[in-house]
């Protein structure tokens, strides 16, 4: 991307100069094998007011560039060579005193995780209050507090005033996004770099969020550097694009230009896993896919998601007429809640639930936090017991399970859980983890448990050296595949799965459903997918329930739900999927 | 609020009976007989014996002596040492002594400790951090009594800056030693706890958006690391009053100071039940309201867990 690239909008007269202007940056973390280079050369150009997106899986330097920028890299980590010019100053050469002006007054910076980006110890009101009083926005008590709602305000904080004497932890996430959208608008800075501003949250509050963003940035004629790792958000909501692969910019240039003709291999790739972009051409796939001409399906090694979700339709026929191997009658789930003003407070997490899951496919339950899907797969693996109501497993009622039954039961069906980093014993190599089962359950000796195993890697794709391994010494996509083959260990019938892909990387995550896809056509396995995630849904799943407040307000085929949603909810969930509104085909 | 401290007290009580339970049958089942050993080498009248025992009802199975002696309690009758002192007497003439020297040690220690450790965890590696670790590992690795010996002809005989025994009455100044010595081991605890919580919190997320903000170093580390990294401090200090009450003993013994640990020694070794027990139960009370205390500051430091209202 060139500053003749930008400067072909007509809009803006003054965008001549850059506002920030990259070149040829070079970050290095000091370890003790010398030197590692995070960022190698990174060329970024952005014009004053406008948007860029900053694309790539973890590990590729995009946040690190994030951070060289306002010079807070972590730990060991320097700026080695190249320079960042922000209106023509190199603010990569100035000391702590000079950036401390820079900071916050003309560059602000919306950090990723909401959870951990608000010191819990202190008010809400008074973080805010201590940026604007720190930038001289305002000074004297009743103008830092005034400015102070002001900014919530217009981050979409509603009743602003009210919750400045509240704590962090009794907002929610997107509350606390809200809250760190306006601090770093604070000060009416010039530059916002926002890092994956809404990952952790919910599509629709995601949405809301950018949308708001979006809205207050234009307004203000603030430039947005927005870093994502889903190639479908960073079209729909940047101008430009650059692509970031193992520390290089590979790709850069108009959104919509990458998005229709990727020209770097990692770009098409990305193009062709996005979740969020494969479901929309599924959706559009009532033409042949070549019409759409999507070359770049195509090139991709092995992870087709769209052939994937194309063999599933297919395969749905023939299962129509399969037995029910999962079967939930009003499932209700009561909690009470301590501390409460009177004591018999209660909260219905699961209230009335009912479905059926047919033996060798997949039940997607959908859902925002809150909505009680993960409770459902703890009353179904028995982690919980229900309040009322009755699952069934093949037939059989499992609520009086006790003992050997019980054993039998969670023989046929295993877990795999969001977090592959929580779930996997860290003083526990591969093999044993793996292994483990076959232990509890008496199955075979020895020497068949170290065959079993092997083949378990092999069926994940992962290499048989990985046995004398440890999780901290594997990616997140590979510790996701070992707890998936540690749950295939007993050969158990039913798989649920929750948000068993949600904490990846856009291309683990297509490798990892196709993987998935792939066990459940060989294995016969009934899955159940518990994800917050409409665009994975597409690929994976027959049937789609959708959960709101605990209870299921809709229930139908996938075709049916992404095609014709009855229920107002599900067309909100199925809008906020990042992408929607990029015009597809050639 | 008032029916979390209430709750509270609730929980006390089985505390309370637990301990005296626990420390009575300790004192009970200890070997030798306390009559006879009053009188060492001389051979006492039987008739004497047998009036004493009556009179420290020695002669009544175990737990009548015990509910005698809670009995006792409730009526403000903590019982008579075997020298024929009332024990509150001894409680009120020592509990103060100690208290006095705990409560110096756990200001020496707290004020010095997190002092040294934030500077050693904003200094990482530096040369102040690294001398501050090789300190606090020697004074964790010393006996106290070396300790107090050193800190009492270093400071007491050869530059004659405290007086080497505390006189009677403890005034606070000759105080001031002993509890810098009784303070050296938990301000090493304390220095080392202190760096790894600023540490820890120096990195955390939150602090990179202070920085992000715009605030300058001078402010972040007050407001957003040192407040932060307090919290497992408070902790220790909590755990560690107790220990200072009791572990006094020893520098109680070298200083000649006339608190509780000096006493409950003297006790324990008499095996005079009713002492040993009531200072125990004392202990055990103070502790209990530290506790208390320290669990109604943790909603000071952390919002997170103020208490819910």
């Amino acid at each position: 991307m060139t500053a003749t690239d930008a400067s072909t909008s007509p809009i803006d007269r003054d965008s001549i100069t850059p506002l920030l202007e990259i070149k040829n940056l070079q970050v290095g973390f000091r370890t003790q094998r010398g030197e590692v280079t995070a960022v190698d050369g990174v060329n970024i150009t952005l014009m004053p007011g406008k948007t860029l997106a900053i694309v790539g899986e973890s590990g590729s330097g995009k946040s690190t560039t994030a951070h060289a920028i306002i010079n807070l890299l972590p730990g060991s980590g320097r700026i080695t060579g190249g320079e960042v010019l922000f209106e023509g100053r190199n603010i990569a050469a100035l000391d702590e005193k000079q950036m401390e002006e820079i900071r916050g007054r003309k560059i602000g910076f919306v950090p990723q995780d909401p959870m951990s980006n608000l010191n819990p110890v202190w008010s809400v009101g008074f973080q805010v209050e201590e940026a604007i009083r720190a930038n001289g926005i305002a000074t004297g008590k009743q103008d830092v507090k005034k400015r102070a709602i002001q900014v919530l305000s217009e981050a979409g904080l509603s009743d602003a005033d009210k919750r400045l004497k509240q704590f962090p932890h009794q907002f929610s996430g997107g509350m606390r996004q809200r809250v760190l959208i306006g601090m770093g608008l604070s000060s009416d800075p010039k530059l916002l770099i926002a890092d994956e501003p809404t990952s952790a949250l919910d599509v629709t509050v995601q949405r809301r969020i950018l949308d708001h963003l979006e809205k207050l940035t234009r307004e203000s004629g603030t430039a947005l550097l927005f870093i994502t790792h889903d190639l479908g958000l960073a079209a729909e909501r940047a101008e430009q694009l650059v692509v970031m692969y193992k520390g290089k910019v590979v790709e850069s240039g108009p959104s919509r230009e990458i998005l229709q003709n990727p020209i770097h291999p990692y770009t098409q790739r990305l193009v062709a896993a996005a979740p969020s972009l494969a479901s929309r051409r599924i959706q559009s796939a009532s033409k042949p896919l070549e019409d759409l001409g999507y070359e770049a399906t195509r090139v991709t090694e092995g992870v087709d998601l769209i052939a994937a979700a194309e063999s599933r339709v297919d395969a749905h026929a023939a299962v129509d007429s399969a037995p029910i191997a999962i079967e939930v009658r009003d499932l209700t789930k009561v909690y009470k809640i301590r501390g409460g003003k009177g004591s018999g407070s209660t909260l219905k997490a699961v209230d009335g639930v009912n479905f059926q899951i047919a033996k060798g496919t997949t039940m997607a339950l959908v859902g925002e936090s809150g909505s009680g899907k993960s409770t459902v797969a703890k009353l179904l693996l028995r982690l919980e017991e229900a309040t009322s109501g009755e699952i069934r497993i093949d037939g059989t009622d499992t609520a009086p399970m006790k003992g050997k039954s019980l054993l039998a039961l969670r023989r046929k069906m295993q877990p795999v859980f969001q977090d592959p980093y929580g779930s996997l014993d860290p003083l526990r190599n591969i093999g044993n983890t793996i292994a483990e089962p076959l232990g509890v359950f008496n199955v075979g000796d020895k020497k068949s448990r170290r065959a079993r195993v092997d083949e378990l890697l092999d069926q994940v794709a992962l290499p048989k050296a990985l046995v004398t391994r440890y999780p901290n010494e594997l990616s997140g996509g590979q510790r996701q595949r070992v707890a998936i083959a540690r749950a295939l260990a007993l050969k158990p019938e039913i798989v649920i799965l929750d948000e068993a892909v949600s904490a990846l990387d856009v291309l683990v995550q297509a490798q990892i459903l196709q993987l998935l896809s792939d066990l459940q056509a060989e294995l016969g396995l009934t899955y159940l997918f518990i994800t917050h995630d409409l665009a994975v849904v597409r690929v994976i799943a027959d049937n789609v329930s959708v959960m709101k407040s605990g209870r299921i307000v809709e229930a139908a085929t996938t075709d049916e739900v992404f095609g014709n949603p009855r229920e107002e909810y599900t067309k909100e969930l199925l809008d906020a999927i990042p992408g929607a509104n990029i015009p597809l085909g050639v | 609020m008032a029916g979390y401290i209430f709750r509270r007290v609730l929980q006390a009580i089985p505390v309370f009976f637990g301990t005296t339970f626990l420390i009575y049958f300790m004192v009970f089942a200890m070997p030798g007989d306390p009559i006879v050993a009053l009188f060492g080498d001389k051979t006492p009248n039987p008739a004497v014996i047998e009036q004493l025992r009556q009179q420290y009802h020695l002669d009544q199975p175990f737990i009548v002596q015990y509910f005698l002696y809670i009995g006792g309690i409730f009526r403000g009758d903590f019982g008579t040492s075997f020298s024929g002192e009332p024990v509150t007497q001894i409680l009120a003439r020592t509990f103060p002594v100690t208290i006095r020297l705990a409560v110096l040690a756990l200001i020496f220690q707290s004020v010095a400790g997190i002092a040294v450790g934030l500077v050693s965890g904003l200094r990482k590696g530096k040369l102040f951090d690294s001398s501050a670790l090789v300190v606090s590992l020697i004074l964790i690795s010393l006996p106290i009594f070396v300790i107090a010996y050193v800190a009492q002809f270093v400071f007491g005989v050869q530059l004659g800056w405290a007086r080497t025994t505390v006189g009677p009455g403890a005034p606070l100044q000759d105080l001031i030693l002993p509890a810098i010595v009784l303070a050296s081991v938990s301000f090493a605890q304390i220095v080392r706890l202190t760096r790894s919580s600023v540490i820890e919190t120096s990195g955390l997320d939150f602090v990179r958006t202070a920085y992000s903000k715009g605030l300058s170093r001078k402010r972040i580390v007050p407001v957003h690391i040192l407040r932060n990294s307090l919290i497992p401090v408070v902790t220790y200090l909590a755990t560690d009053f107790g220990v200072l009450l009791v572990g006094a003993t020893v520098t109680e013994g070298i200083f000649n100071v006339p608190g509780v640990g000096n006493t409950l020694y003297q006790a324990i070794i008499r095996g005079e039940g009713p002492t040993v027990v009531s200072f125990v139960t004392v202990m055990v009370l103070l502790y209990l309201v530290v506790n208390l205390v320290v669990d109604l500051l943790y909603g000071l430091l952390d919002p997170r867990i103020r208490l819910v209202k």
